[in-house]
């Protein structure tokens, strides 16, 4: 009886090994990635997540980031490897829950190779640690807090093709100390890592040079009445007020400083979160004369960005909305090199990715010729080529960014 | 006296201990704060002068919205919480109309007239967005246990929100400007020279008006009296031939036309609306109604008109004094302490909830 019982075993166990090796592709590919692998069949796609803002008030942001994202994916020829590329949208907002939301559906998402985003750094605070943990590369265009790229804090498969705020407050601090002469400042941020660290950059730069920071004030994302926390303000007399906020808070903090009495002759300065149209919208006349700190437009390769503002021109029906859409496409053009260096080509088209390969390659990234510059990625993740500009708004109208003589004019530097 | 001093004494819990121990905690920080900062003179009274101008007008749009908030619990005993949806579906509707006017040179030209007419847009659009409302979402659950309309109002709310997404686009819009609004006027010039911002007096004066309107309203005409009979008792109202499901109907279009009304403020005083616009200033307008006393109309106006007051002094007076940094991020903080220690120690709110004789 037991004898039998073996011998079957013994026969079912056959079978299967048969089974196997008759089943098994001829060149197969093992997958020794410690994050795994993603498999493309052929026909498949090759799905890349555009996880940026689209709603709410960066909205202009995101879609400014993803019109730069299709356009690298048309000049790829909307294809890589034989494998078409397919764009995911995906809403973070701005703020940490929506990024953390977004990055779970994505890390459970086996088929995303990698990620573009987040456009804002409190949702990329959240969701860079869950991606990593996914193995999923992410490329932020916009993410700019120094936070994210700190060794000490930084999530391994994250990157970003965006300046780092170490040097945009140190720019805007310079540009206050000894360009405008300022000497007395006052910040204002809203709570996200964002804002915080770069109004704490600006007030330490400032400080270093001599000047003094005599108040360090607050809001909350969705106030609206700033009258009474620019009458605190007041009260400490500044000569300038730095608040490196988003939309809409940003203009309101403008419309309404000037009805606030003794800030009638006070300069104000924001940063990119402010750098997009809809501050003229909402701050109308008393946006006129308002600083604002941005990516340098003119230190971009002055051809390619030509060539990329008439295939916007052309694509879209207008000029760009906001400041990171040239980021946005080196982040996909990137990617996309990336990916054919890690990728792993089978006779059938079938493509393997090994998620840490892939990283590893965007990582190894030097001296690529991106629109914005050359990109060489740091130990941290920090990719960009960073040269920062200070605007001035001059038309409460007028939104062009592609003349440096046109409103926001560049005054900064020389 | 004495025998009732000691029945209550014998009926006071470890927790009514605690509760009096946080209040008195927090009172004497409100002391001490605003002690430090006005002995140290940081603020001179022009500025403390802002500070109540600005949290009045901010206050008077809470106003508004809570009135709705208080007609439709005193009739119904339910707390609508697609209040603040309401207030955003107005404006934001009415913003298209401003922009069409803006085009065609009529703010330039006629600003006050084009300025009424969005008005009664958004206020149009309001009332039938509150009333189709209660039709389609209150009136089939009018008999059920009350969780169960409060948890409908909750999925209207988002209802609304995200159907005025898919429906304007999930960015904001810029009102535009209204010439006559813009700058200030100056009050007694030789002496005082008061300079108060034009937008913020017109929003006050007009909320203010508004809301002795619909005082009058409910007070003095005949359905009036019929919102106040139901409030009563609305089986015994019936009896007496008024028509409920009308008067609720009544309840929730004026409860609607003041959000309305409230949302167009608030557009041409922060320049921007967005369909999410409703939701911080439903919760705002839902705390003044229970400070002032839910169910209670002028409790509402009351609640109102302090909470704002209180928000844009609080920070400033009191926080600022004990040291706090960034003051004014805490002032929602302040807000919904407020709330809180009023739901716990006067539930009843400033003016008492006088179900009976309210609404």
């Amino acid at each position: 009886m037991k004898k039998r019982w073996f011998v079957f075993m013994a026969l079912v166990l056959a079978a299967v090994a048969v089974g196997l090796v008759a089943c098994k592709p001829k060149p197969k590919f093992e997958c020794t990635d410690p994050k795994g692998c993603v498999e493309i069949k052929p026909g498949e796609p090759i799905r890349v997540a555009a996880a940026l803002v689209y709603s709410g008030g960066a909205a202009s942001y995101g879609i400014d980031s993803k019109r730069g994202i299709e356009i690298a994916i048309d000049d790829l020829g909307g294809e890589l490897l034989g494998h078409p590329i397919e764009l995911v949208a995906e809403d973070t907002q701005c703020n940490p829950e929506g990024g953390q939301a977004v990055a779970q559906k994505l890390a459970a998402d086996k088929t995303i190779v990698g990620v573009i985003g987040t456009t804002c750094s409190s949702a990329a605070k959240n969701a860079a640690p869950i991606l990593s943990e996914a193995g999923i590369v992410m490329i932020s265009p916009s993410n700019t807090a120094p936070y994210l790229t700190d060794p000490a804090t930084r999530a391994p498969f994250y990157f970003r093709t965006a300046h780092n705020d170490k040097v945009q407050g140190k720019v805007a601090a310079e540009f206050a100390y000894n360009e405008l002469g300022v000497r007395k400042a006052a910040t204002i941020h809203d709570g996200s890592v964002y804002a915080e660290q770069l109004a704490a950059v600006f007030a330490e730069v400032f400080q270093q040079l001599g000047g003094e920071v005599v108040s360090q004030e607050a809001i909350n994302v969705g106030d609206t009445d700033m009258r009474p926390v620019l009458t605190t303000i007041a009260a400490k007399g500044p000569d300038i007020i730095y608040f490196p906020i988003f939309n809409p808070e940003g203009p309101l903090i403008a419309a309404q400083s000037k009805e606030v009495e003794g800030l009638e002759d006070v300069k104000l300065m924001g940063a990119d979160g402010l750098f997009s149209k809809e501050f003229i919208e909402v701050a109308g006349e008393a946006a006129v004369g308002v600083y604002l700190s941005s990516p340098d437009f003119t230190a971009f390769n002055p051809e390619r960005y030509e060539e990329f503002i008439k295939k916007h021109e052309e694509k879209y029906g207008e000029k760009p909305i906001s400041a990171f859409h040239a980021h946005a496409y080196d982040a996909m053009m990137m990617l996309a090199e990336a990916i054919k260096k890690a990728a792993v080509v089978m006779e059938d088209g079938t493509i393997y990715i090994p998620r840490t390969a892939l990283r590893d390659a965007v990582a190894a990234t030097k001296d690529f010729q991106g629109v914005t510059g050359n990109l060489t990625c740091d130990a941290n993740g920090d990719c960009a080529d960073p040269h920062i500009a200070v605007y001035q708004i001059t038309s409460a109208t007028e939104w062009d960014t592609t003349d440096p003589n046109k409103s926001p004019v560049k005054v900064w530097p020389k | 006296m004495l025998e009732r001093l000691r029945y209550r004494l014998r009926y006071i819990s470890g927790t009514d201990i605690a509760l009096w121990i946080v209040a008195a905690l927090l009172l004497t920080m409100i002391v001490v704060g605003s002690y430090n900062i006005l002995t140290e003179g940081r603020y001179t009274g022009r500025q403390w002068l802002d500070f109540v101008i600005s949290g009045l007008a901010q206050g008077s749009i809470y106003a508004l919205i809570a009135l709705g908030y208080t007609m439709v619990y005193g009739i119904l005993f339910m707390i609508n919480f697609a209040h603040g949806e309401v207030f955003m579906s107005g404006p934001f509707t009415a913003y298209f109309l401003a922009e069409y006017l803006k085009q065609k040179g009529m703010f330039q030209s006629h600003p006050l007239l084009a300025l009424l007419l969005v008005m009664l847009l958004s206020m149009l659009v309001s009332t039938v967005i509150a009333v189709s409302l209660e039709r389609l979402a209150y009136r089939p659950l009018r008999g059920a246990p009350r969780l169960v309309p409060l948890i409908t109002a909750i999925g209207a709310s988002f209802f609304l929100q995200y159907t005025f997404r898919g429906l304007y686009t999930p960015g904001f819009k810029a009102y535009p400007e209204v010439e006559p609004l813009k700058g200030t006027w100056v009050f007694f010039p030789n002496s005082l020279h008061l300079e108060i911002e034009r937008m913020l007096i017109a929003v006050f004066v007009s909320s203010v008006l508004l809301l002795i309107l619909l005082y009058a309203f409910v007070q003095f005409t005949k359905t009036g009296r019929a919102i106040r009979a139901v409030a009563e008792d609305q089986q015994a109202a019936a009896l007496m031939g008024v028509d409920v499901d009308h008067t609720i109907s009544v309840t929730f279009a004026v409860g609607g036309a003041a959000a309305g009304a409230a949302g167009v403020f608030y557009a041409l005083m922060f320049r921007q609306v967005n369909y999410f616009m409703g939701f911080f200033p439903g919760l705002k307008a839902f705390t003044a109604a229970v400070l002032g006393g839910i169910g209670n109309l002028p409790g509402a106006m009351l609640g109102g008109l302090f909470l704002g007051v209180f928000e844009s002094v609080g920070p400033s007076l009191f926080l600022e004094g004990l040291g706090v940094p960034a003051a004014y991020q805490l002032k929602d903080a302040i807000a919904f302490t407020m709330l809180v220690l009023f739901l716990i120690f006067r539930p009843t709110g400033i003016l008492g909830e006088r179900l009976a004789k309210r609404a």
